[in-house]
């Protein structure tokens, strides 16, 4: 039992069970993110307030917790086969396989700088921890807000919301664009991921698999989409 | 271009191509020898470091096999009282898994379903620079320039690749039932002749895809079952202590097997090991 936590295929189960929670917490996120989008303000703030109870709270450190775990397995994993293979080919692999899934690591590792940036931004900011502002605030075409809003968001984080501080950040153009390209990325990752998590756990059947790949490259593209249509919308005006 | 069929005289059946240059290739060369580059990894032990080292080789029949034109040359180097390149080979018919040379990035060369013994000169152009290789896996050390030690799948076979009860006479064809998908299923998973280019192919050094071969053709089968949970267990721990890399399911193996191992065999090994973990 406790090889399930130490072997190669443990660890690649318990990252795969992670990342699968972790794609359904991503359409949780985008399902409340495209609430700012609705002319009535309500929606998105009773969605942030479901988010702030307690039992999401609970699934807050969840969270947490399963990006970790994803993180770290995944170095540890990736440690693991740069040492299987001490001598590189010096003629580079030409084997018929899967772009993205080359990238796993490097994607991976853009999408963490991402999630700091985000947390930062977001989280951080929203709750005060660490005297944290937001990474916005160090590019130079930031400050294109309405005085007064800005006079409350900027001086008092208690009473922030999301959706101030996400038309605060998002008032920089080129942090806009920053975050589409993340979502780029994000797309890249998860075109692999999705449907390698479920070979991972050992669903791979000849009538299921190729619907679960299409709706892997479904989802890789909606979700990253539906998050970069906040910052465009912010970017194209949106008030 | 259009993708050709053709009539593969040395596979006996009509092949698919993806595209029609090897096909003009063979009609617009006919016997003419090729004239290539070789550029050959050399290393003398396991100690030692290794280097490339370029030889020039001709008029090689387009006919001939991978492993004839380095006997052609080998020949050259021992006219010459030079060391000969050793290589590893024994059937010469794709059935002992023994070649493994990684040519032009790719293990068994640029053809699919083939060993390295069944790649045709053919294949390549006149005036082309082939690079050839040894493995190269944390697991299989080198031994003497393109030899390299595999005994770490006879170690991974070792810890639980059989049926140890004892299973007395031989019985009745049709005394245990198998369900015709499964009895194909395994048979597919037995194919595998244990070459490594699996391990060449991933980009992580990986045995899986060897591994959930010969833990399958067990564990689809009534006489396997006994002991599935068991096997599974200890030779992925096996696999694991070896130095071996993780699965990331690029499906390199899979590309490359010269007996077409497909990766839902992976998938099947990881149900049998959460099942001999969790069962």
């Amino acid at each position: 039992m406790s090889n399930i936590f130490t072997s190669s295929i443990g660890k690649k189960f318990w990252m795969a069970l992670v990342g699968l929670f972790l794609c359904v917490f991503l359409v949780l996120h985008m399902s409340i993110n495209l609430l700012m989008l609705l002319p009535d303000r309500s929606y998105f703030d009773t969605g942030v307030y479901i988010m702030s109870t307690a039992p999401v709270k609970v699934m807050e450190i969840v969270l947490f917790g399963s990006i970790a775990l994803h993180m770290l397995l995944g170095l540890l994993l990736q440690i693991q086969n740069w040492l299987a293979r001490p001598v590189r080919y010096a003629k580079k692999h030409s084997s018929e396989t899967s772009f993205f899934s080359k990238y796993m690591i490097w994607t991976g590792g853009i999408v963490f700088i991402f999630f700091c940036l985000h947390f930062m931004d977001f989280l951080f900011y929203k709750y005060g921890w660490f005297g944290f502002e937001p990474a916005s605030i160090g590019i130079q075409d930031v400050v294109k807000l309405d005085p007064v809003t800005r006079a409350m968001e900027v001086d008092t984080p208690a009473n922030h919301n999301f959706y101030d501080i996400a038309r605060y950040v998002f008032s920089s153009k080129s942090y806009c664009l920053v975050y589409a390209g993340f979502m780029v990325l994000l797309s890249f990752h998860l075109i692999h991921a999705f449907q390698s998590a479920f070979q991972s756990i050992g669903w791979n059947h000849p009538a299921y698999t190729p619907i679960v790949k299409w709706v892997g490259y479904i989802y890789s593209v909606v979700i990253p989409a539906g998050f970069a249509i906040i910052p465009l919308y912010f970017f194209f005006g949106g008030k | 271009m259009k993708p050709c069929r053709w009539f593969d005289p040395d596979r006996g059946h009509i092949r698919n191509d993806q595209s029609s240059i090897i096909h003009k290739q063979i009609i617009t060369m006919e016997k003419k020898g090729l004239n290539l580059t070789l550029k050959i990894w050399r290393q003398e032990n396991a100690q030692t470091k290794g280097e490339f080292k370029t030889y020039r080789i001709g008029n090689i029949s387009p006919d001939c096999s991978f492993l004839e034109m380095l006997d052609q040359l080998n020949e050259q180097l021992v006219d010459k009282i030079e060391k000969p390149v050793c290589f590893d080979h024994d059937c010469r018919e794709g059935i002992c898994g023994m070649c493994s040379l990684f040519i032009n990035g790719r293990p068994h060369g640029n053809d699919t379903g083939i060993t390295t013994c069944q790649l045709h000169m053919r294949r390549f152009k006149d005036g082309d620079t082939i690079w050839i290789e040894p493995w190269r896996s944390a697991a299989f050390p080198v031994i003497k320039d393109l030899v390299v030690d595999r005994s770490a799948f006879d170690r991974i076979i070792r810890a639980g690749g059989y049926v140890s009860v004892n299973t007395g006479g031989v019985p009745d064809g049709n005394a245990i039932p198998v369900k015709k998908k499964n009895a194909d299923l395994a048979m597919d998973a037995a194919a595998c002749i244990g070459c490594g280019a699996c391990v060449a192919a991933c980009k992580n050094a990986s045995a899986m895809l060897f591994v959930s071969a010969k833990v399958s053709q067990f564990a689809l089968l009534p006489q396997g079952k006994l002991e599935a949970k068991e096997r599974v267990s200890k030779m992925v721990a096996r696999m694991d202590e070896l130095g071996f890399g993780n699965c990331t399911n690029t499906g390199a193996c899979e590309a490359e097997c010269p007996k077409e191992i497909k990766i839902t065999n992976i998938a099947r090994m990881n149900r049998q090991y959460y099942i001999s973990q969790f069962a």
